[in-house]
């Protein structure tokens, strides 16, 4: 599984009521979650996630188990998500919906092209191929499906 | 052998398992989400309702008709499956699940980051999101890696003022936002046996506060004669030689009341060095303080006198309500000028009931003090039960004095 994007590089401890905040949850309209994505952050920072791979500092989706937060960045058009570590209800939320996350320590900078393979196990900042932690087969598999729903649907 | 962990999920540290899970919950945030992908799956039924808890906390009653509409629907289904269901009013989930739903050596899962709080029992208790819960709805089982643990001993006993609040809040100081990532903690040494059932909820509470994926306590005869009064009956858990991956001590006499500073959990600051930081809010509440032991304590400092600062408190639970009403709890709180809310989650959320307007200062006996989490512009600070009851009473920052001996 492989994907390329452009850097949007952002601190460590981001929150899941940063990423969408409590007020907004109350719906089943997934435009609204990708409308007001990061707000509180950095309310321009929303729309220029198209495309984007997000490159973290540590304990990335801390917090609320909302799985709204992981919905917002795919809706809002994120590729992925690189961190040297995730909270790991965000991680497993991703993971379910469909978004890859790649553990990776990596220096960031904003507008670098990344790519990336999942299931070969390596991230290309720009300066060559890096090997980082392959995900579970299992994982690989609920990724492939395109999420935790696909998944079961076929499996049922 | 093995950390408590390993026993339950039944494999050491680092493998995958697939496990049963012997309950279930949901609650009217995640469980609008849980049902539409449960739906979505195609599913054709609960593998067994009744594992499975609906309870509605997070805005209750509804706020607006949009989130009324959304309950409707999760209440229409959660009446017509035979499941668990508690509705507006009944309380917060976690703190429902501990008056008599979860015992000893169970896994529990609730799709609520806070299903920690249920490790009090020894149980493995641990959050997921909305999918993951449909997939649990759908099969009874869900995969978890199995963590490794890091024993926190506790030795000694709370001094004066001091309460389980800053002694957690202290642990997630010591550790950090993400000390505990994957991994599990638990709860050891002489200190646990001065610990009641409501001390270890809160303390199990902020364990997701480092990361962590559960907080737990040996089930002991304090448990035991907790779950006793729900006529439940358990068997003690002893020690069987964990292999811990780090060890922390904490001396439960050293510690001093305590506050969080915003917008982090782990800033972690005694309230002596805070005193005088003028506050408009005062809340009382939610799983991790919102008990009635909590309550009463709050009362007591507060019978008799007058808040100087708007104060909300809403009880964690139907139950923790009448038992205030009963003993005359509520009564005193109202006479002080608090004002009461509906058990549920409160304004922790800012969705409602409490939330704060810009630049405004909340001082809170919760367990998040994220940028904005409680309003736009507002900042919390988290504290003790003790430390919030004082605080009340001059409208500011005020460290907690130890109660009359007696």
């Amino acid at each position: 599984m492989q994907g390329k994007g452009r850097a949007v590089c952002l601190p460590a401890d981001i929150d899941t009521d940063i990423i969408i905040a409590g007020r907004y949850l109350r719906t089943k309209d997934r435009s609204i979650w990708a409308e007001h994505v990061f707000e509180d952050l950095d309310p321009s920072l929303g729309k220029n996630l198209k495309g984007a791979v997000i490159v973290a500092g540590k304990n990335f989706g801390c917090g609320s188990s909302r799985e709204q937060a992981a919905i917002a960045l795919k809706e809002a058009g994120v590729i992925a998500v690189v961190a040297p570590s995730f909270a790991r209800i965000f991680f497993r939320n991703a993971i379910n919906i469909g978004l890859p996350l790649i553990e990776a320590d990596v220096t960031c900078t904003n507008g670098r092209q990344i790519a990336f393979d999942l299931s070969a196990g390596w991230i290309d900042t720009g300066t060559g191929k890096r090997k980082v932690a392959r995900l579970s087969l299992h994982m690989l598999a609920i990724l492939r499906a395109g999420g935790l729903v696909a998944y079961w649907k076929v499996k049922q | 052998m093995g950390t408590l962990s390993e026993r339950i999920l039944g494999a050491p540290a680092g493998a995958y398992v697939d496990r049963a899970v012997d309950r279930a919950f949901v609650h009217d945030g995640t469980g609008v989400l849980t049902l539409e992908s449960y739906r979505q799956m195609g599913a054709k039924g609960l593998f067994d309702p009744s594992k499975i808890h609906v309870i509605f906390d997070h805005i209750v009653p509804a706020n607006n008709s949009t989130t009324a509409t959304l309950h409707h629907e999760l209440r229409e289904f959660a009446k017509g499956s035979f499941l668990n269901f508690s509705d507006v009013g009944g309380g917060i989930c976690h703190q429902c699940m501990s008056e008599g739903a979860v015992l000893p050596g169970e896994v529990v899962v609730g799709a609520d980051s806070h299903s920690c709080t249920l490790g009090a029992f020894g149980a493995f208790a641990t959050g997921v999101g909305a999918t993951d819960m449909a997939a649990i709805w759908l099969t009874g089982e869900t995969w978890f890696r199995v963590p490794e643990t890091i024993g926190v001993r506790l030795s000694g006993r709370l001094n004066g003022a001091v309460e389980a609040k800053d002694v957690a809040l202290s642990i997630v100081g010591r550790l950090g936002m993400d000390g505990a990532t994957y991994k599990a903690l638990e709860f050891i040494g002489d200190g646990v046996t001065t610990l009641s059932m409501d001390d270890r909820l809160t303390i199990c509470n902020l364990a997701v506060e480092t990361g962590a994926k559960t907080g737990m306590f040996y089930a002991d005869r304090i448990t035991l004669s907790y779950l006793a009064g729900y006529g439940l009956t358990a068997e003690e858990q002893t020690s069987e030689r964990p292999v811990y991956e780090q060890e922390i001590e904490i001396e439960l006499d050293d510690i001093p009341p305590v506050v969080a500073i915003p917008p982090r959990v782990d800033s972690i600051r005694a309230v002596h060095d805070l005193t005088g930081l003028a506050l408009d809010q005062v809340f009382v509440g939610t799983c991790t303080n919102g008990r009635y032991s909590d309550l009463s304590r709050f009362a007591r400092i507060v019978r008799g006198k007058k808040v100087a600062v708007r104060t909300i408190i809403v009880p964690a639970s139907r139950s923790v309500l009448a038992e205030a009403i009963r003993t005359g709890v509520l009564a005193d709180l109202v006479a002080a000028g608090c004002t009461i809310g509906t058990p549920g989650c409160g304004p922790c959320l800012g969705a409602h009931m409490g939330v704060l307007g810009e630049g405004e200062v909340c001082l809170s006996t919760t367990n998040r003090n994220f940028r904005n989490r409680m309003g736009v512009g507002g900042e919390i600070y988290i504290g003790s039960v003790a430390t919030a009851a004082a605080s009340a009473l001059e409208g500011e920052i005020t460290e907690p004095e130890a109660p009359d001996a007696g």
